[in-house]
């Protein structure tokens, strides 16, 4: 019997009536209202998630950079102090044992924030390879995360707009914050992460301010429908980037775990690729579905948005093309989709 | 906008969550306050056919949310007369009034003395309190 990790939030959650479930050894909550609204609440205005399940992971010294160079896909010599980059840790088959972010603190300092399924696989993988001059400390119980996400998130919160991928210390009402310019909705936003001492009072700020609380449920559907994969349904240590879609977050031209691999699939073309995709009619996919043709459905909810069942999941190459018609097994009907552009849904304008 | 819990006096239920109201030799089918709620918003009904046949204790249909999907059992055993179109949709009616709008199919009984053993809503209650 496992005990069920809390964040510092927990009785927040429970105050507002949230759905509590069990996920990745956390006891989180999926929804308050319901996923439907919550989702919609992003999409129109803002929303915030505790995402404090997540982990962090420091990694400082003189050779912490090279280290992460070496071990990490993506190139972060493009990164500088203030900035951050999603990127990759791999393992020797190219596969991938997280997707995360690195926050570049200072030249020699990282951040690390990782899937909360993942945090002790990252920390162990890093050990392992752990440089002399490159000292590795998961941090992660020390704070909070808050995605405050949504076309009228920075409004809300009284901040002004920033390029993606940046971050820098602030304040909010008080409260001193990391405001980080990323997350995992397709909306503008700031993941925003303090002391967990601090967690109960940023949240009561930011839920005064307008702002709707939003749960698990509500995260996966809006990061299915702008095809941001998750790790454990449409990414793992068995699939690797380039069949994934995510070269772009490759650096192929230097070295790191699993590097050979990756430029061998991409040279070669890749057997099967991830493709998002909706259905033609009824039917909501799920994972684990069978497409016609030796593929298989790796996430699958309802749209809120296109009020409709969408995907993503793997086909071989010959039906990843979009515009290309697929056949979904939902528990025994043959269901008519059709594979689609990323993202599925494209924000509106204006 | 969700319902309110209740379980009315004037339906009959089933363990699996489901509510028969027995009209003569028809009765209408849904799923109860506590099946809606645990599913959350529905965005999905697959109905069965008209005429087909549902039998007490097995599957005669899905409703499908956001997060998940679950079989409709069929607390009493009969012959479908019609399925309920606004259901189909607009699945969220459910949510909005699981004993009223929110039917799910009526049928004609094919062996009424069946009725005897669904429970009240006291012991419907009960089956709650253990879950």
């Amino acid at each position: 019997m496992q005990t069920l990790r809390r964040t510092p939030l927990y009785e927040r959650h429970r105050a507002l009536n949230a759905r509590m479930v069990s996920f990745a050894g956390w006891e989180m909550p999926v929804q308050y209202e319901g996923v439907i609204p919550e989702h919609k609440a992003v999409r129109s205005d803002a929303g915030v998630f505790d995402v404090s399940h997540m982990g962090e992971l420091e990694v400082e010294g003189p050779r912490a950079h090279e280290f992460l160079q070496s071990m990490l896909s993506n190139d972060l010599d493009k990164v500088e102090p203030g900035g951050a980059q999603y990127t990759l840790l791999t393992n020797g088959r190219g596969g991938i044992i997280d997707d995360l972010i690195a926050y570049r603190l200072e030249p020699g300092r990282y951040l690390l924030i990782v899937n909360a399924s993942n945090r002790e696989a990252v920390y162990e993988s890093l050990k392992e390879r752990e440089l002399s001059g490159s000292d590795v400390r998961d941090v992660s119980d020390d704070y909070a995360l808050l995605a405050v996400q949504g076309p009228r998130s920075l409004e809300r919160l009284g901040l002004d707009a920033a390029p993606s991928f940046t971050f820098a210390m602030g304040e909010l009402d008080g409260i001193e914050v990391m405001v980080n310019r990323t997350g995992y909705t397709g909306e503008q936003g700031v993941e925003l992460m303090v002391p967990a001492e601090d967690a109960e009072e940023l949240w009561d700020r930011v839920l005064e301010r307008g702002v709707v609380p939003a749960g698990l449920g509500a995260r996966d559907t809006l990061r299915l429908e702008v095809c941001f994969p998750l790790h454990g349904n449409d990414i793992g240590p068995d699939t690797d980037a380039i069949s994934a879609g995510l070269g772009w977050a490759s650096a192929l031209d230097k070295d790191f775990t699993g590097v050979e691999e990756l430029r061998r699939i991409k040279q070669e073309g890749p057997q099967r690729k991830l493709v998002p995709f909706e259905m033609e009619g009824a039917g909501i996919p799920r994972q684990g579905m069978a497409i016609a043709g030796g593929g298989e459905v790796t996430s699958g909810t309802h749209s809120p948005m296109l009020d409709k069942g969408i995907g993503m999941g793997y086909v071989p190459v010959a039906q990843a093309e979009p515009g290309t018609e697929l056949s979904v097994d939902v528990r025994g009907r043959e269901r008519p989709a059709r594979v689609v552009t990323k993202p599925i849904y494209k924000r509106q304008e204006g | 906008m969700a319902a309110e819990e209740s379980y009315p006096d004037d339906i009959r239920y089933h363990r699996e969550h489901d509510w028969a109201r027995i009209e003569g030799d028809e009765a209408v089918l849904g799923i109860t306050w506590y099946a809606q709620d645990a599913l959350g918003e529905l965005v999905h009904y697959e109905p069965p056919e008209q005429g087909a046949t549902v039998s007490r204790g097995t599957p005669y249909g899905e409703v499908e949310s956001v997060k998940a999907v679950s079989d409709v059992i069929a607390p009493i055993s009969g012959e479908v007369l019609e399925v309920n179109k606004a259901v189909v949709d607009a699945p969220e009616t459910v949510n909005e009034d699981p004993y009223g709008n929110g039917w799910l199919i009526r049928i004609r009984l094919s062996d009424p003395a069946e009725a005897e053993q669904l429970l009240d809503a006291a012991a419907y209650r009960e089956v709650l309190a253990e879950q």
